[in-house]
C-alpha cells in the first residue's frame, strides 16, 4: 500500500512540472447538493513560510473536490468550532458534537520554494487516524498536489478508483476580433475547471474531441480547410497527425481501450456509417452498412462492442454492433430520440441523451435491466461523458442562451454547473 | 444590450432570407486557403506554450484576412438575376422541418431554378451548405445536416446537374444562421445554403 502510494507521489512531481499558473477563468456552482453524503471536514491547513499565506489553498481545493464527488458533504469553514493542524491537537468531541464522520488536517510548511505538506485524515468517532503523509513539492505543482490528496482520501474512503487528478477538454466558441467572427477553440483543463489552455483555435468549427486512453493525446474534427477532417494531437508538443479527410463526413472520433484504433464516422461510401480504422496498419474496416444515419461509436471497456447512433427505425436510437463486425442490435426503446452513447469504464451502464418532445436531458442505461434513470432537467442537454470511475457526468447544457458545462454525479443526486466569464462553452470530454 | 441583441438577430435573419453569403464566410476562405499553410504551422500548441502565442497568430490571422476580403470585394459578383428578388434564383437557401432531410414543396422551384441555370452554365461549381439546428446531439446533425444537402443535391442532378458541379459539406449545428434558443431561430438554422463559388 504505502509503495503504491509513495510512487504516486513521485509522479506527482514528474506531471506537475509542465503545468502553468493556475488561472480562474470559470468558477464551479454546486446547483443541487445531496442528503446522503457522508460529512467530513477539511480544515484549513496551517502555513509558514516566506508569504503570508500559502499560494496555493489547499484544503479548499480537497473540500471541492470531495464535494464534487457527490459522495461526500464538506464542513464550511465557518462551521469549524476550531482549527487544529496536527492530530494531536484534535478534540474529537468537537467534531462528533457537529456531526462529522472524517477529519482532515493538514500543513503547508514553506522553506527556500520547496513546499513541505504533511496531513492526516481521522476518523472522527473512533478518534484515530486513517491515512498520513508527508511529502515536498515545488510551488507549482501544490494545485495538483491537492487532487492528490482528495485523491488518497477518496479511495481510502470508498475503496474504489478516483479522478480528481484527471482533465477534461472541451470547445467553446467566443467573438473574437474586429470583426466580432466567431473563433473556436479546444481547451483542456483540469477536471475542477482550473487551469485551462487552448490546444487549438480556428474561424472554423472545431469537434467532437476525445481522449487516447494513456491522456497523452487528443483526437477531434476540424473544418480548418471548409469541409470535415480528423486530427489526433499530442499535447506533449502540439504535433498533430491527419487522420481522415475523405470525402463527406469525417466525424465522431474514438479511441478503442487499448488505443491501437479508432472508430469513426465516414460517409465516403453515401450515407454516414461507422468504420474502425487500425492506427498501426491504417486499415479500415467498415463496421455498419445502412442506407440510414449511423454515427457517434462509442467503445464497451473490453473493446469488443461499440454502441452507436442510428436512425433506420425512423429516430435516432441506440444500436450495439461487435467492433470486429457483425449484427446490430437495438439497445433503446424508451423516448423517442436516445444519441451519443457511451460505455461506462465497468461497462454495466450507458450514458446518452434522452429526448422526448424536444426535452433533451442526460440519462443512464442499466446495461443488466435496461432500465433508464434521467439525471438531469433538460431541456437542452447534450454531449454527456464518464468521469473514468463513471461517479461524474459531464455534460453541456444551455443557460440564459449560452451553452455551458455542467456535472452530474451517477445517481443524480449531486448537480453543479461550471460558469465561464464569456462565449459558449461545449462538448466536454473526460480523460480517463 | 436587449435591442443590439435583437438587431443582431434582424440582420442575420435579413441576409438568411435574402440569401446572401455574409462577408464573414469571405474571411474565412480567405484565411484558410491564402494562409493554410501559416494556420497548419500556427494553429496548435503543446502545454508548453502559453495561451498568449495563440492569441497573437489570431490577431495576425483576422488582420490579414480582412485586407483580403476588402481586395476580394469587387470580384464575387454574378449575373443581375441572382440579386432580383422577383427571380427565383436570388433565393438560395432551402429551409427544412426539424429533424428531416425532405425537401418542402415551396422549396421545389427554387431548387429547379437554380438547377436549370446550372445545367444551362457547366462551368459554374455550387457548393450545398447543409445545417440544422441545435437541437440534439453535434455529431447526430453533422450527418443530418449531410442528409439534407444531399436531398437538394438529388434533385439538382435529377435535372441535368453533375456532380462535378457540387460539393456538399454539412456544418450540422455549428454555424448558425441564427444565434437565439427558440423555434423562431431554430427554423432559420435548419438549412441548406447553395453558394456559388467565384470563378
Amino acid at each position: 500500500m504505502i509503495s503504491i502510494l509513495l510512487r504516486r507521489f513521485f509522479l506527482i512531481s514528474l506531471v506537475a512540472l509542465f503545468s502553468p499558473v493556475a488561472q480562474s477563468e470559470l468558477s464551479i456552482e454546486i446547483t443541487k447538493g445531496t442528503e446522503a453524503a457522508v460529512p467530513l471536514a477539511v480544515v484549513p491547513f496551517g502555513y509558514s513560510g516566506s508569504t503570508t499565506r500559502s499560494p496555493v489553498n489547499l484544503s479548499s481545493i480537497i473540500s471541492a473536490d470531495l464535494t464534487r464527488s457527490g459522495l461526500f458533504k464538506a464542513l464550511r469553514e465557518r462551521d469549524m468550532l476550531a482549527k487544529p493542524t496536527t492530530a494531536n491537537k484534535v478534540n474529537f468531541r468537537n467534531w462528533q458534537a457537529l456531526g462529522q464522520d472524517y477529519l482532515i488536517v493538514g500543513s503547508v510548511n514553506e522553506v527556500m520554494g520547496q513546499y513541505q505538506i504533511q496531513f492526516q485524515m481521522l476518523d472522527v468517532f473512533k478518534g484515530e487516524g486513517l491515512l498520513g503523509y508527508r511529502l515536498t513539492v515545488k510551488k507549482n505543482e501544490l494545485r495538483k498536489t491537492a487532487h492528490h490528496i482528495s485523491d488518497l482520501v477518496y479511495e481510502k474512503l470508498t475503496g474504489k478508483k478516483s479522478d480528481f487528478s484527471s482533465r477534461i477538454a472541451y470547445i467553446t466558441t467566443t467573438k473574437a476580433g474586429v470583426n466580432k467572427r466567431k473563433l473556436y477553440k479546444l481547451l483542456i483543463a483540469d477536471a475542477d475547471g482550473f487551469n485551462p489552455r487552448a490546444i487549438a483555435s480556428s474561424w472554423e468549427p472545431l469537434m467532437s474531441p476525445s481522449w487516447s486512453p494513456d491522456g497523452n493525446k487528443i483526437v477531434y474534427v476540424s473544418f480548418e480547410n471548409k469541409r470535415s477532417a480528423i486530427y489526433i494531437q499530442k499535447l506533449s508538443d502540439g504535433k498533430r497527425t491527419k487522420i481522415a479527410s475523405y470525402k463527406g463526413i469525417n466525424g465522431a472520433p474514438s479511441f478503442s481501450p487499448d488505443g491501437s484504433k479508432l472508430a469513426l464516422t465516414l460517409s465516403k461510401d453515401g450515407s454516414p456509417d461507422i468504420f474502425v480504422l487500425n492506427l498501426k496498419n491504417k486499415q479500415l474496416l467498415k463496421l455498419t452498412k445502412s442506407y440510414a444515419i449511423d454515427t457517434e461509436p462509442s467503445w464497451s471497456p473490453d473493446g469488443r462492442s461499440i454502441v452507436y447512433t442510428s436512425n433506420r427505425g425512423g429516430k435516432p436510437q441506440l444500436y450495439i454492433i461487435p467492433s470486429q463486425g457483425g449484427r446490430s442490435s437495438r439497445l433503446t426503446f424508451d423516448g423517442d430520440y436516445n444519441a451519443r452513447g457511451q460505455f461506462s469504464s465497468d461497462g454495466k451502464s450507458i450514458v446518452m441523451v434522452h429526448a422526448n418532445r424536444g426535452d433533451y436531458r442526460i440519462a443512464i442505461m442499466d446495461l443488466a435491466t435496461h432500465t433508464l434513470n434521467v439525471l438531469t432537467a433538460g431541456r437542452y442537454d447534450e454531449s454527456p461523458s464518464f468521469s473514468a470511475n463513471a461517479d461524474m457526468v459531464l455534460y453541456s447544457s444551455k443557460k440564459a442562451g449560452r451553452s455551458v458545462l455542467s456535472a452530474v454525479s451517477a445517481d443524480g443526486r449531486m448537480h453543479q454547473s461550471f460558469t465561464f466569464d464569456s462565449g459558449n462553452v461545449r462538448e466536454p470530454s473526460w480523460s480517463h | 444590450m436587449k435591442i443590439n441583441k435583437l438587431a443582431l438577430t434582424l440582420i442575420a435573419s435579413t441576409v438568411v432570407l435574402t440569401g446572401c453569403t455574409s462577408t464573414d464566410e469571405k474571411d474565412a476562405s480567405l484565411l484558410d486557403t491564402d494562409l493554410k499553410a501559416e494556420q497548419e504551422a500556427l494553429i496548435t500548441s503543446g502545454l508548453n506554450n502559453n495561451a498568449v502565442s495563440g492569441e497573437q497568430f489570431i490577431t495576425q490571422g483576422l488582420s490579414q484576412s480582412e485586407l483580403n476580403a476588402n481586395a476580394m470585394n469587387g470580384l464575387t459578383s454574378l449575373g443581375a438575376e441572382f440579386s432580383d428578388p422577383a427571380n427565383p434564383l436570388s433565393k438560395q437557401t432551402i429551409y427544412f422541418k426539424h429533424d428531416s432531410s425532405q425537401v418542402q414543396q415551396d422549396f421545389i422551384s427554387i431548387i429547379a431554378a437554380h438547377a436549370q441555370y446550372l445545367a444551362a452554365n457547366r462551368g459554374q461549381r455550387v457548393i450545398l451548405e447543409g445545417h440544422t439546428d441545435e437541437l440534439g446531439s453535434r455529431e447526430y446533425n453533422i450527418a443530418l445536416g449531410e442528409q439534407r444537402a444531399k436531398s437538394v443535391f438529388s434533385i439538382l442532378r435529377s435535372q441535368g446537374v453533375t456532380g462535378q458541379q457540387v460539393e456538399v459539406v454539412s456544418y450540422g449545428e455549428e454555424k448558425p444562421a441564427s444565434e437565439g434558443v427558440g423555434e423562431a431561430s431554430w427554423q432559420l438554422n435548419r438549412r441548406v445554403e447553395i453558394t456559388y463559388q467565384v470563378q
